[in-house]
């Protein structure tokens, strides 16, 4: 059930975010939303378990990228983020979950809504989307304390430039760039007006972020006459971590 | 609805479960014994960082399921679940 | 078999006094809890004391508030492996609330508001060894941390300390509770690493 991974690149996408590249013995390939649970032990036996989504498209080498975020009283993350270097050995089971998945055979208009580090399942989705053979159109709502906060800028704008299959537009909840529109605040029912396909196009949602994010987003989406089956849901802990 | 979002979801269960299931339950539909509410497991309410996992229907918040690991046990209880209802042409194996 | 990772020790801390066997010291206070935090209105908070078939006794929060209290110092001891020393309390102790009604029974069932429940031998909840607790290191209990009020008997796992303690019933006979009829051991002594069933 647990298998081993070894580190073989580490890339920094912000401040307190890194992105850790694993090549996982063994690994049979994973479908885009899935998870993995990392096991740390200590020498004298102590352990403790995270679960991760996994940020990057199926690949046929078996490599996988984490994206994980350092919390300032995480137990697991600080030694993910700071201590592990490459060549380090990772214990991991997976990969987990098979309803908050997207799978390239869907069709549908897809709407991904991301509140903070809940944007790394989604961003799995965008780039298996990005190798697919699909003609399905994804909107990302993304939404961050403040613009330095934001994972993969780089990378969504050359694909919302480039392919066109995706729109992002982002939410800013504590400070907004200079000369936003949008005073910063959370998303509300304008907004899921404004940037999320209308739902008499019978998209599937995909929400993730903290439990109170995804209670709140989901209230509002099912308030503008979603139907609740078509919104799936994966809540990250109060902080965002997953415990 | 808690006023203290403290939970997960099934999601977050489904690495333990896998202990367990061959297949992913969380895809699984399941019908709650106390309200008939169905939903699919990923949906449920999961508390997991006590002694064991629980999972409780989203809407009444019955026990729908306890799982725990003791010594070289591993205890399941389902009786909150009427039943699993399983997609077998998606479920995908694990 | 687990590989050990390279220069991980977790978030342990070294104790200067002797904890129970298997604990680690913890210096924040994690939130466990099997359900949700259940919505506590002071106005229709009531502790009872029943035996099965009659309330023997019941406070209400203004009666309860008016019983004489005491603020004391216990080290925690959850069954996940965390132990946090040295916490300050103020509550009732049981063997007050005991003294005001007849006792014919040797265990106790304890509910909480939602469904959790725990079970222990009387005896384990007198002589200075419980308190129905409402204050936490100087300020009203957290409703995370079980506030209101919630039962603290600091010399067995913590799980046996019930939140949001609603109910104690005296029973002749002892019935396992939330965790005790699931893998957990029925009495739960730290200090004899009294974890699991058949332990």
């Amino acid at each position: 059930m647990w298998r081993v991974g070894t580190v073989i690149a580490l890339r920094d996408e912000t401040a307190a975010v890194r992105t850790i590249t694993l090549e996982v013995s063994n690994w049979s390939g994973h479908v885009a939303g899935q998870h993995v649970d990392v096991r740390l032990t200590a020498s004298d036996g102590y352990s403790a378990v995270r679960s991760y989504s996994i940020a990057s498209a199926p690949n046929p080498r078996g490599l996988i990228e984490l994206t994980i975020e350092r919390l300032p009283d995480g137990e697991v993350s600080p030694y993910l983020t700071q201590e592990l270097v490459v060549g380090d050995l990772l214990e991991l089971r997976g990969p987990i979950g098979g309803w908050f998945v997207w799978r390239t055979e869907q069709t549908e208009q897809i709407q991904l809504i991301a509140g903070g580090s809940g944007v790394v399942p989604l961003m799995s989705m965008i780039r298996s989307r990005a190798l697919a053979e699909s003609t399905a159109r994804f909107r990302l709502l993304y939404s961050v304390h403040e613009p330095d906060a934001v994972f993969y800028k780089d990378e969504l704008q050359a694909l919302s430039d480039s392919d066109g299959f995706v729109t992002v537009d982002y939410v800013y909840t504590r400070a907004a760039p200079k000369g936003s529109i949008r005073p910063p605040g959370r998303i509300d029912a304008a907004l899921i007006a404004n940037t999320t396909w209308p739902a008499n196009l019978l998209p599937t949602f995909y929400v993730c972020g903290s439990t109170s994010f995804v209670e709140s987003v989901a209230g509002l989406l099912i308030a503008s006459s979603n139907r609740p089956g078509n919104i799936r849901t994966e809540r990250f802990g109060p902080t965002g971590e997953r415990q | 609805m808690s006023s203290h979002s403290n939970y997960l979801d099934g999601n977050a269960a489904a690495g333990e479960l896998s202990n367990i299931f061959k297949i992913d339950v969380t895809a699984a539909e399941g019908r709650c014994g106390n309200c008939g509410t169905t939903k699919h497991l990923a949906e449920a309410h999961v508390y997991m960082q006590g002694p064991g996992v629980v999972a409780r229907c989203a809407d009444c918040e019955h026990v729908l399921l306890r799982l725990v690991s003791v010594k070289q046990r591993l205890l399941l209880d389902l009786r909150g679940l009427m039943y699993l209802s399983i997609d077998t042409s998606t479920a995908s194996e694990q | 078999m687990a590989i050990v990772s390279r220069g991980f020790s977790g978030k342990r801390h070294a104790a200067d006094k002797k904890l129970p066997p298997g604990q680690y010291l913890t210096t924040d206070f994690p939130v466990l809890s099997a359900g949700p935090t259940p919505k506590a209105s002071l106005e229709n908070w009531q502790f009872t004391i029943d035996d099965g078939a009659k309330v023997l006794k019941k406070w209400d929060w203004k009666s309860f508030r008016s019983l004489p209290s005491e603020t004391f110092t216990v080290d925690l001891h959850c069954v996940t492996r965390w132990s946090k020393l040295d916490t300050t309390w103020e509550g009732v102790s049981l063997d007050a609330l005991l003294s005001e009604v007849k006792i014919d029974a040797s265990y106790v069932f304890v509910h909480s508001y939602g469904d959790y429940t725990t079970n222990l031998p009387l005896n384990d909840l007198l002589n200075n060894k419980a308190w129905i607790a409402f204050r936490f290191d100087g300020k009203d209990l957290e409703p995370e941390h079980g506030g209101p009020a919630r039962l603290l008997v600091p010399h067995l796992y913590l799980w046996k300390s019930a939140k949001w303690v609603r109910r104690i019933t005296l029973t002749h006979e002892d019935k396992p509770g939330f965790w005790e009829g699931f893998g957990y051991h029925n009495y739960g002594d730290p200090w004899r690493e009294q974890r699991y069933w058949g332990e």
